[in-house]
């Protein structure tokens, strides 16, 4: 589902860089960190620093793919606690955690400006809109 | 005062992913005349005399800013535009980019001519990289158009903060660095982006350049009021029957918004601009919808009365200190406190000594944060001590 990410700039630009190692290994390997501040000759915990502060970058390795649904307010009164449970429920795991396969990662995310049709929730960059308990299955099924 | 189409008027009228559709409805008209029969002072001096101002939340006067930048030395200037729309409630510029991409992009190398930049970012919150293929798709049929010839537009990706819509926060994630915020002075507009003078506007705020150039300032600031002209899109989410995006002239009643066209019951209260907005109760249904009273970036979200007000704030304030960068004491450990207290009051442990205590903080968290996120950040607490107290009362521990 994610797709590549085109560099437009020499990857001097960290974020830019880690963005890209993001997308190919779906997480960013400690291994990978040391080796992109050696190569742009800064320290390691400047990388570091950038690819623990955004939360579509992952220092720990994630599932397949990655459920983020959306807890802030908007979505919360219209009942997305109900389609989180579902969730939890389907995969059998809770947010902050990857089910055992590898399959999902399932975490819970900020406003990702969906309100006008809540509950909403992001698999991977894919959105999912108007969201009931019952459709969880079908929605999930399409996700390998 | 009724709605009004300005900023999406080609909003359902084009096909977004075909530049002809736009040509079609006078796309690119304004960006031929600015170029042909104005100068670049003269643009700035018809977005003057519009009266615009940004339409991000803080409302700066957008020609004052862009003259700034035209009148800092330098050969190298940038225009940025920030669609890292993150606000909690709010949604209008996902809407606009899905619907119309180029009138952005038109109001972007209008942008440039007026200020003597070259190359121009859009910021692209990760949340909505679902967007990328059709705003890089508008970009390269515009390019391929020859509208712009001296003009490069680079769609750059967020990577999940909210911080970084906050202007400073946003220079440093184009550089590749945390978002942190920047001390201030010196501002963008004298040393941004990589230390060069640059502008940031958000997508509202672009999409009505085009029009402004065609039709002239003086016909854009006859709608509105005194200090807010124009129209402004609103994000309408929460207890209503009908969320969506709402074009309303400025100055107009929330009741209409809200009532009449959201159709709203039972309305207990109203937050206004998000987590860092206002919140006021429905007696104050009145109010209009202006920069002299509440509009931040648009964001109204509905609270009915069956809503829990201790509930509502915590989740607010717990968002804030998430997506609070850390890089300054007032919101980092402030927020952290809010937080706390919050949750001893929602447990019914609250004490009489907190709710002063809280009062204090706010004060303190608003006059020393680094940037308008800590320094709106207990916003939801004040007002709601102010009109909702006896929720507070509630949470105090043997009431």
């Amino acid at each position: 589902m994610s797709k590549k990410v085109t560099r437009e700039k020499a990857p001097d630009n960290v974020l830019m860089a880690l963005q890209e190692a993001q997308t190919r290994f779906g997480y960013l390997p400690p291994e990978y960190l040391t080796e992109l501040a050696e190569s742009l000759d800064i320290p390691v915990n400047d990388v570091y620093g950038v690819a623990s502060f955004y939360s579509f970058l992952a220092i720990k390795p994630l599932g397949r793919n990655v459920i983020r649904i959306c807890k802030s307010l908007p979505c919360h009164l219209k009942d997305g606690q109900a389609v989180i449970e579902a969730i939890e429920k389907k995969i059998g795991v809770k947010p902050g955690n990857t089910t055992e396969d590898g399959r999902f990662s399932f975490e819970l995310t900020n406003c990702i400006g969906l309100c006008d049709n809540s509950p909403a929730m992001l698999i991977n960059y894919d959105a999912h809109i108007g969201l009931k308990p019952k459709k969880i299955a079908g929605i999930l099924e399409k996700y390998e | 005062m009724p709605q009004a189409k300005v900023v999406l008027k080609n909003c359902g009228s084009i096909d977004p992913k075909r530049i002809s559709t736009y040509v079609k409805r006078d796309g690119f008209k304004a960006l031929d005349k600015a170029r042909r029969e104005m100068t670049p002072e003269e643009v700035i001096n018809e977005i003057k005399t519009s009266g615009l101002r940004g339409r991000g939340g803080a409302g700066f006067p957008c020609g004052l800013k862009w003259e700034g930048a035209r009148n800092s030395p330098g050969d190298e200037k940038y225009i940025i535009c920030n669609a890292d729309e993150g606000e909690v409630g709010t949604f209008k510029d996902r809407y606009i980019i899905e619907n119309d991409p180029f009138s952005l992009v038109e109001g972007l190398a209008i942008a440039g001519y007026a200020v003597g930049a070259r190359q121009g970012y859009i910021y692209l919150r990760a949340e909505y990289h679902y967007l990328l293929d059709l705003l890089r798709g508008a970009i390269e049929q515009a390019r391929e158009a020859g509208f712009l010839d001296s003009f490069n537009i680079e769609v750059r990706q967020g990577a999940g903060a909210y911080i970084c819509g906050e202007e400073s926060a946003l220079m440093e994630s184009i550089e590749g660095n945390r978002g942190e915020a920047r001390y201030r002075p010196p501002f963008p507009t004298v040393a941004g982006l990589w230390q060069k003078p640059t502008i940031i506007n958000n997508v509202e705020t672009l999409m009505n350049i085009s029009q402004i150039v065609l039709k002239g300032g003086g016909w854009y600031a006859e709608m509105g009021t005194e200090r807010s002209k124009g129209t402004k899109v609103f994000s309408v989410s929460g207890d209503v029957a009908r969320p969506g995006v709402y074009e309303m002239v400025l100055g107009s009643p929330l009741r209409e918004l809200v009532e009449e066209l959201a159709e709203a019951k039972e309305i207990k209260m109203i937050q206004i601009g998000g987590a860092t907005g206002r919140i006021i109760p429905c007696d104050m249904i009145d109010t209009p919808l202006a920069f002299e009273s509440y509009l931040g970036a648009g964001a109204i979200t509905i609270y009915n009365t069956s809503r829990d007000v201790l509930d509502i704030v915590g989740r607010t304030m717990e968002f804030l200190e998430e997506e609070s960068c850390g890089k300054c004491t007032p919101c980092r450990q402030g927020m952290e406190w809010m937080v706390e207290v919050l949750e001893r009051f929602r447990r019914g442990e609250g004490t009489t000594r907190d709710i002063g205590y809280m009062e204090v903080l706010a004060d303190t968290m608003a006059l020393s944060s680094l940037c308008g996120l800590g320094q709106a950040a207990p916003f939801a607490v004040v007002d709601t001590l102010k009109y909702f107290r006896d929720d507070y009362e509630k949470g105090i521990s043997g009431k």
